[in-house]
C-alpha cells in the first residue's frame, strides 16, 4: 500500500464526515482573528443570534491597522481606530482571549500564533489572511480563509472543504551563505509561477529547508500563496518539537510526551506519492530579488531585468511590459545598478528574531546611504522587540539611521501610517509587489531582510554576499 | 444569500491576467466593519486618476476615461471576463463584497485564485472557469460588438453567447445546490453538529492537549 502523504494524514485527522461530491466538513483545531477580516464574521453571528461553539479554539490580535510609532497616542485614522475597538468589544463581548495593543505579547497575527505555541503540529489552523499558510512550517494544516468562513468556524468549528491535490517541493543540497528561507522561496515561485501552486497543499521537504530554523521554514511557508497554494507545509523534526517546547499555549507536562509522539508521525511515508513533483538545487538559489509587479517577476540578484521582447506569450508579454511601466525600470538594467528610496524590514514573512538579527548583522558598523530616506525596522511582536533590545540589536539599526518601531504588518500593505508615496522605490522584506501595495504607484522589490539591508547601506541593490565576511 | 439561477447579462472586460485583490478593493477601503458599500470604490487605484481616501467623496475625484468602469458602454454590466488567476492575493471577503455591491453576479475567466474562488460561493458570486479559447473568444467578440450580451444557466452550467454559441462549465454539486438555492452554509453544517460533537469526544481522547 502507498505511503501517505503528511498533508494526507493532516487531512484525514480533522474529517468530521464526507458529502457525497467529496468534499468534508473538516474540525479547525485554532481559529486567529485580526481586526479587518474579522468584524463582519462577529456580526454575521449576533445576527443569526448564534455564539462560538468552542471559544478557547480562537485567538485574536490586531495588527494591520495598529501604528508602529508613539503607541501612547492611540489610532489617529478614526476608521482604523473603530475597526481595533471593535475587535476588542468582540473579543470581550464573546470571551475570545485577545492580545490587545498596549500588550507585550501584541503582533502581527502569523508571529505570535507560533510564538505563543498557539499553533501547533498536527493542527488545523485557520485565519481570515492568506498567509495563514506561515503556521503550516510547524507541520500543520494552515490555510486562509475568507470572512464568512471566518463567521463558519465560529459558529461550527468545522469548514466545508475540498482535498487539494497534493505537490512536493524539494530543495536538493544546501543553499550557500547569503541564501535564506526567503530567497528559496522566491526561486520556488520564480518556477512554478504565482499560479503554479493553485488547487494544490505544497509540502516543502529536502536538504536545504531541513537545514532551515523553524522561522526560516516559516519564512517559506508564508509565501506558499504568492505560488497560489493555499497550504505549505514542513514535516515535523526535532528542530519543530524543539521549537514548540515551553511556550505559553504548549501541551504542558501532563500532555507533552503523547503530544510528541503523536507530532513524530508527521512527515510524509516513504512511498508516499504527490500529484507533482517540483525540483530546485540549492546551491543553483542566489538572493532573489523582484523587479516586477507579481512575486513570479523575481531574477537572481546579479541578473538584469529581463526584455519582454524575450516571451513569446502574448499575455505573459503585455504583463511584463505593463509592469516594467509601472516599475519605472528599463529591460536589460542589471539589477544591481537599480536604486531605492526606503527599506522596510518586517511583515509576517520576515520580522522574526532570526530576521532582525540577519539584518543587524548587515547594518553592524555600516550606516543608511545618504541617498536612501528612510528605513524602517518593525519587529513581529512586542516579545521579539523586546527579545531583540536585549541583544542590542535596536542600538545597532538607531545607530546606523534606521527607524526601530513598535510590531504590526506596518508597511507591507500600508494599511497604517506607514507606506511609500507615489512613485517610491522600496526594498522590502515583505511577500507582496502588487501595484500600489505599499502605497499608491508605489514600486516594490521582494528581497530577504539581509539584501535589504544591503540596499539600504549602498543605496541600491548589492550581492549581500559580497557584504559578508567570507562571502563571494 | 441571494440564489443564482439564471443570469443573461451585460459583459465587462478586464483584460489582465493575475488581477489581485488588493486592485479589486485597495486596503484603504478594508477599515469597514460592514459588508456593503464597496462597489464605488472597485478598482479603485484604476478607475480614478487621484487617490482615494474613504473620507473623500468620490464625486469629487477624477475618473481615468480610459478605464472600462468608467466608460458608458459598460453601465450596467453584471459579468466580468478575466483572464488567468484572477482574485489572487489577499483573502479579503470584500472583494467579492466589492464586485457583488458594483452588481456583478459572475466572473468568468480560465482560473481563478483558491480563496477568492471559495468567497465568491459564499456571497452568491457565481465563478466560471471556461478554457484559455473559450475566454480567447469572448473577449474577442465582446470587443467586435456594441452591447456583447450573454446568458448564464447555472442547473444546465451553461454560458451562451449572442450568436448562440454555448460552452459548459463545471462546479461541484455541492455548491451549485447551495447556489441555487440560495442556502446558508452555516445552517448546513449545523444540521451535522452531533457529528461534530462525536469527533470532537474521539479526538479529546486522541490528542488532548488540543482542548487542554
Amino acid at each position: 500500500m502507498a505511503g501517505k502523504t503528511l498533508y494526507d494524514k493532516l487531512w484525514e485527522m480533522h474529517v468530521v464526515r464526507t458529502e457525497e461530491d467529496g468534499s468534508a466538513l473538516l474540525y479547525i483545531d485554532r481559529q486567529l482573528l485580526h481586526e479587518v477580516t474579522s468584524p463582519q464574521a462577529f456580526e454575521g453571528l449576533r445576527l443569526a443570534q448564534r455564539t462560538p461553539w468552542r471559544v478557547d479554539a480562537n485567538l485574536a490580535v490586531p495588527d494591520h491597522n495598529v501604528p508602529t510609532t508613539e503607541r501612547e497616542l492611540g489610532i489617529i485614522d478614526p476608521v482604523a481606530r473603530t475597526q481595533v475597538e471593535t475587535l476588542d468589544q468582540n473579543a470581550d463581548e464573546f470571551g475570545i482571549t485577545e492580545f490587545k495593543m498596549g500588550d507585550i505579547r501584541q503582533g502581527i497575527v502569523h508571529v505570535i500564533g507560533p510564538e505563543q505555541g498557539a499553533t501547533l503540529p498536527g493542527m488545523t489552523i485557520v485565519c481570515g489572511d492568506s498567509h495563514t499558510s506561515t503556521h503550516g512550517a510547524l507541520g500543520a494544516l494552515a490555510f486562509g480563509i475568507g470572512t464568512s468562513e471566518v463567521e463558519h468556524v465560529l459558529a461550527t468549528q468545522c469548514l466545508v472543504q475540498k482535498k487539494s491535490k497534493s505537490m512536493l517541493v524539494r530543495i536538493n543540497g544546501s543553499v550557500g551563505v547569503g541564501v535564506t528561507g526567503k530567497d528559496i522561496v522566491l526561486a520556488v515561485i520564480g518556477k512554478i509561477g504565482t499560479a503554479g501552486g493553485t488547487g494544490y497543499a505544497i509540502e516543502f521537504a529536502g536538504e536545504a529547508i531541513e537545514a532551515l530554523s523553524v522561522e526560516g521554514r516559516m519564512t517559506v511557508c508564508n509565501m506558499a500563496i504568492e505560488a497560489g497554494a493555499r497550504a505549505g507545509m514542513v514535516a515535523v523534526d526535532q528542530k519543530t518539537i524543539d521549537y514548540v517546547k515551553d511556550r505559553p499555549f504548549a501541551p504542558t507536562a501532563a500532555h507533552w510526551e503523547q503530544a510528541v509522539t503523536a507530532w513524530q508521525e508527521l512527515h510524509s511515508d516513504a512511498g508516499a506519492t504527490f500529484d507533482t513533483i517540483v525540483e530546485l538545487n540549492g546551491a543553483d538559489i542566489a538572493p532573489q530579488v523582484t523587479w516586477g509587479t507579481s512575486p513570479e517577476m523575481v531574477v537572481a540578484v546579479s541578473a538584469a531585468v529581463p526584455d519582454p521582447a524575450d516571451e513569446t506569450d502574448e499575455v505573459k508579454r503585455n504583463g511584463m511590459e505593463r509592469a516594467l511601466t509601472y516599475m519605472g525600470l528599463e529591460a536589460s538594467a542589471s539589477i544591481d545598478s537599480i536604486p531605492v528610496d526606503k527599506v522596510f524590514v518586517g511583515s509576517c514573512t520576515n520580522s522574526r528574531i532570526e530576521d532582525l538579527r540577519a539584518a543587524a548583522e548587515v547594518a553592524k558598523g555600516r550606516s543608511k546611504a545618504e541617498s536612501v530616506k528612510q528605513v524602517l525596522i518593525v519587529p513581529g511582536s512586542g516579545l521579539i522587540k523586546q527579545q531583540a533590545e536585549q541583544e542590542g540589536l535596536d542600538k545597532i539599526f538607531i545607530e546606523a539611521g534606521f527607524e526601530w518601531r513598535d510590531p504590526g504588518c506596518s508597511m507591507c500593505l500600508a494599511m497604517n501610517a506607514d507606506r511609500l508615496e507615489p512613485e517610491e522605490r522600496c526594498a522590502s522584506t515583505s511577500n507582496r509587489n502588487f501595484e500600489s501595495r505599499q502605497g499608491l504607484n508605489s514600486r516594490t522589490h521582494l528581497v530577504s531582510p539581509a539584501m535589504a539591508v544591503a540596499a539600504a547601506v549602498t543605496g541600491h541593490f548589492t550581492d549581500v554576499r559580497e557584504l559578508m565576511e567570507g562571502g563571494v | 444569500m441571494e440564489k443564482f439561477t439564471q443570469h443573461s447579462g451585460l459583459t465587462l472586460p478586464m483584460d489582465r491576467p493575475n488581477v489581485d485583490t488588493d486592485a479589486i478593493i485597495p486596503k484603504q477601503y478594508l477599515k469597514s466593519v460592514k459588508r456593503a458599500g464597496f462597489g464605488p470604490n472597485l478598482f479603485d487605484d484604476w478607475r480614478y486618476l487621484d487617490p482615494g481616501d474613504p473620507a473623500i467623496d468620490n464625486a469629487s475625484r477624477r475618473p481615468n476615461p480610459d478605464f472600462v468602469l468608467n466608460q458608458p458602454q459598460y453601465d450596467g454590466a453584471s459579468i466580468l471576463i478575466g483572464r488567468e488567476n484572477f482574485g489572487c492575493g489577499s483573502s479579503r471577503e470584500h472583494a467579492v463584497w466589492a464586485l457583488t455591491d458594483y452588481g456583478i453576479r459572475a466572473v468568468i475567466a480560465p482560473s481563478f485564485a483558491d480563496i477568492f474562488f471559495n468567497n465568491s460561493f459564499k456571497n452568491g458570486l457565481l465563478p466560471i472557469v471556461l478554457s484559455e479559447d473559450q475566454v480567447e473568444q469572448l473577449f474577442v467578440e465582446e470587443t467586435a460588438t456594441e452591447v456583447y450580451q450573454i446568458a448564464i444557466d447555472l442547473a444546465a452550467q451553461t454560458v451562451t453567447t449572442p450568436a448562440g454559441a454555448s460552452f459548459s462549465f463545471e462546479i461541484d454539486e455541492f455548491r451549485k445546490y447551495r447556489l441555487l438555492n440560495g442556502l446558508d452554509d452555516i445552517g448546513l453544517t449545523l444540521q451535522h453538529q452531533d457529528s461534530v460533537k462525536t469527533y470532537e469526544e474521539r479526538r479529546k481522547a486522541e490528542a488532548p492537549w488540543l482542548f487542554a
